[in-house]
């Protein structure tokens, strides 16, 4: 299908040697990138790649610190994301912006409202946006309804309407099809061919290469921030394309493991046959205590919503966990916590931190009734235990007073870990634990989940850096869509053979 | 694949880890920070304004006075600051006072002497109060609007128990002890003194009140650690409408009657006497000695208007120039603690 489109040799966009940094990140570290118009253009990359800063630089969001964008041949700058939208570059999100409340029209014509001495005016919003919606094969959708009572198909529908409405040269989208059933996808790939015979260029950012081979004219992979291959057709082998964006460069020696006290048959943790509609079903697994079992997969497919089932955060549909052999009410944090299950959630922030309240308050937080004699507060063991704490997990500085905020990403979530040391936890659920945490600290943590797991605790890690699942667990289980692919020892597997697995659609294992 | 250590220059930090030096030190229950340093000073400045325009201001006698008219509003206001730290509001509390006042002087219950009055007080408000608690925490009903329900048709019932009259109170023991004085300090004084110690107490000493701070502060983050935050906040809103209770003993007591109208626009001096206290209105942060001097304050401007014989629409200009002045001053406060 890649030939029914047919690409001129316009070059519309050319970025080179884009280098963006953010505090302890080079999120990208030279990247080059030609679209031309009328072509779909794939982007391809693991999370972290810097797939999204990348967009971020072409939609106006982030600025550059070095390289050069032309546009059509003339040196571009996206100062702002109004200025790229002016130039003609308009970005569909992976999270839509819409504004639920409004109307299809109002959504469409956000910020530039067609008005008539300083008057709104509806009715040509209204006939643009119905004349746009049949554009898109969609003429049933009216202009009138509120987008928040449209299916995530009608929405995206209005997203690319809002892009088509700026006249834009250049659409990025962001995972478009992650929302959508395969009808959908069917109608959202015509609409995309209709965009490039009339010369309009797609940049288009997927993990699913069937959809790659079926719409995509070239690809551009990235890895580690950089460019590591343009221009391929997109017919390119999957084998090649996996090997491009694997191997990618690991920023920590992961520590080995020194003694592998894996206590056969002692399982801990036994989860059968657990499932919640919508979200994951039918998943297995069991955790001996000092074991590691890492979850690999992409972003959604369902491996936080495990674990905080487990946990007890969100209620199971079917299934059962049992620790230590006893089975554990559904639906209940209380009941896993009194069990020894503890969480290091994926939002440390949102979910896990009082950010204003010191690093003591926060560590006993869980331990509130050992931590008190009839409902008064300890407070000299607890400033005492959570000390003690701190110096184990070397955080610095150890001092219990001080705030959360104070501390850096890597420290929060030494504290998110301390509060679940204090109770002698034997289960450690832990959902992106080095998210947003720099390399030195990253090593501590890496060495901290080691330590864990030579003291007898079972602990779950969920990431979704390959390398990272792969260089810490014993074990790993590969999730896609809710579903549990494999699971294998960690040495059985290779980032290459976990990406394959991940990346719905590539045929070929490698 | 695992230990692939190919180091490139780019992507290796070799920066140290982050270590934060300046130490803004400061922690939920230390009660002297920079803020309630000049909430205090405030407070000793408008005292001296009071004793400068008329000599009798810090009189014994005036200070008895301006204590017993603060304390009703001021164990309504420690009700108040538990539920603003808890993340939610209680719109209500003027109602439940007015509600508690007419149920405990109605003919029926003056008969059975001064305890079942209070005790009713302490019920009527408990269970206002638990109403709120429960449609809010299991009914998922969102704060302002439970209490804006519970504000409408508890002064509703007030009205209805009373038909509108002013029910004097008969029962000469109740106004005897209530109205009298232990230890030379009147009594009023004294039911202040303990709320607001067992309430700092209870906030800054117990789990409860780590609780409390804890989902005002994060609700998710309290939620999975295991904490019943329902239950809490139900409790919460519980504490809030038993202080109403005590207030309305307070209030009768005064006033030797019960009436619908009492504790009007309570909810608006607790909620100012909070906010100015320190207390973040979005949770999680806030302090019992904050709300005191809030209350306080209020006093204080209002025993200077009203000894000095001013307009009250002055005062109420008076009272909103203090409420944006104190609030601007915490913005720029923890604006500096930021940076």
């Amino acid at each position: 299908m890649s030939t029914a489109s047919d690409p001129t040799d316009e070059v519309l966009l050319t970025m080179s040697g884009i280098v963006k940094t953010f505090p302890g990140v080079r999120a990208l570290d030279g990247v080059d990138l030609e679209v031309r118009a009328g072509e779909v253009h794939c982007l391809l990359g693991q999370n972290g790649a810097g797939k999204s800063t990348l967009i971020k630089v072409l939609s106006g969001a982030h600025q550059p610190d070095e390289g050069a964008i032309l546009w059509r041949s003339t040196p571009a700058r996206l100062t702002s994301p109004d200025a790229a939208l002016r130039l003609g570059v308009a970005t569909m999100y992976q999270e839509l912006d819409l504004v639920e409340g409004l109307s299809v029209a109002e959504n469409i014509f956000l910020g530039h409202e067609p008005s008539r001495f300083g008057f709104s005016n509806r009715g040509s919003a209204r006939r643009q946006a119905r004349e746009l919606m049949r554009r898109l094969g969609h003429p049933e959708i009216p202009p009138g309804r509120e987008v928040g009572l449209l299916s995530a198909a009608g929405q995206q529908l209005v997203s690319m309407a809002r892009a088509l409405a700026h006249d834009a040269k250049l659409i990025i989208m962001d995972e478009p099809t992650a929302a959508l059933a395969a009808d959908e996808v069917d109608n959202l790939f015509r609409v995309v061919e209709d965009l490039t015979d009339d010369g309009v260029a797609v940049v288009y950012i997927s993990h699913r290469l069937d959809e790659i081979r079926r719409i995509g004219d070239r690809v551009t992979v990235l890895k580690d921030g950089r460019t590591v291959g343009t221009n391929l057709p997109a017919d390119t082998p999957t084998a090649d394309l996996v090997n491009l964006m694997s191997g990618r460069m690991v920023e920590t020696v992961f520590p080995l493991r020194e003694v592998t006290t894996v206590d056969e048959g002692n399982e801990v943790l036994t989860v059968t046959g657990l499932s919640r509609k919508g979200e994951f079903s039918d998943v297995s697994f069991t955790v001996r205590a000092g074991e590691i079992l890492g979850i690999a997969g992409l972003v959604g497919a369902g491996r936080s919503e495990v674990l905080e089932t487990v946990y007890g955060a969100r209620k199971s549909d079917a299934g059962m966990v049992t620790i230590g052999g006893r089975r554990l009410r559904p639906g209940s944090v209380s009941a896993a916590v009194a069990a020894g299950i503890g969480l290091a959630p994926e939002e440390r922030k949102s979910q896990a931190l009082l950010l204003d309240q010191s690093v003591a308050n926060n560590v006993t937080l869980a331990s509130l009734p050992e931590y008190s004699r009839f409902g008064f507060a300890d407070r000299g063991r607890e400033l005492r235990d959570s000390r003690a704490t701190l110096e184990r997990l070397d955080m610095r500085p150890a001092d219990p007073r001080r705030l959360v905020r104070t501390f850096s990403g890597g420290n929060q979530q030494k504290a998110v870990v301390a509060r679940w040391l204090v109770r002698d936890c034997k289960v450690l659920l832990l959902d992106e634990p080095t998210r947003g945490v720099d390399v030195g600290a990253r090593a501590e943590l890496y060495r901290l989940i080691h330590e864990l797991a030579a003291a007898g605790v079972a602990v779950v890690l969920v990431s979704s850096e390959v390398p990272e699942v792969l260089g810490l667990s014993d074990r790993v289980l590969v999730m896609r869509e809710g579903r549990v692919l494999t699971e294998a020892p960690a040495k059985e597997l290779t980032e290459a053979s976990i990406l394959d697995m991940v990346m719905e659609g590539s045929e070929v294992v490698v | 694949m695992s230990d692939v250590s190919e180091k490139s220059p780019s992507t290796v930090d070799n920066r140290p880890p982050a270590v934060q030096t300046a130490p803004p030190k400061k922690s939920g229950g230390f009660p002297l920070d920079i803020r309630l340093t000049i909430l205090i000073g405030v407070l000793v400045a408008l005292c001296i304004v009071g004793y400068a325009l008329n000599s009798t201001f810090l009189g014994e006698n005036n200070v008895s006075i301006m204590l017993r008219l603060a304390a009703a509003i001021g164990v309504v206001s420690v009700g108040m600051t538990f539920v603003i730290i808890s993340g939610g509001i209680d719109l209500s509390v003027g109602s439940m006072v007015a509600l508690s006042s007419v149920w405990m002087t109605t003919l029926a219950t003056q008969e059975y002497g001064p305890w079942v009055m209070v005790l009713c007080a302490l019920l009527v408000g408990l269970g206002a109060g638990l109403i709120n608690g429960v449609l809010i925490s299991y009914g998922k009903v969102v704060p302002f609007i439970a209490t804006l329900a519970m504000y409408a048709s508890a002064r509703g019932l007030a009205e209805r128990l009373s038909e509108r009259q002013t029910q004097v109170v008969r029962e000469q023991g109740f106004l005897d002890f209530f109205r009298g004085d232990l230890l030379g300090i009147p009594v009023l004084i004294w039911m202040l003194a303990v709320v607001f110690v067992v309430g700092w107490i209870l906030l800054n000493r117990t789990t409860f009140g780590r609780r409390t701070f804890a989902i005002g502060g994060n609700t998710e983050a309290a939620r999975l650690a295991g904490i019943n935050v329902k239950l809490h906040t139900a409790m919460v809103y519980a504490i809030a409408g038993l202080c109403c209770g005590i207030a309305a003993i307070m209030v009768v007591a005064r006033t030797t009657s019960g009436a619908s109208t009492n504790g009007m626009f309570y909810e608006l001096d607790a909620i100012a006497a909070v906010v100015i206290g320190g207390t973040l209105l979005t949770g999680g942060r806030g302090t019992l000695i904050g709300t005191l001097i809030g209350v306080l304050i209020f006093t204080v401007v209002n025993s200077i208007f009203t000894q000095n014989n001013l307009e009250t629409d002055i005062q109420n200009i008076a009272k909103g120039v203090i409420i944006v002045g104190a609030v601007l001053l915490q913005t720029l406060t923890s604006r500096r603690a930021k940076t």
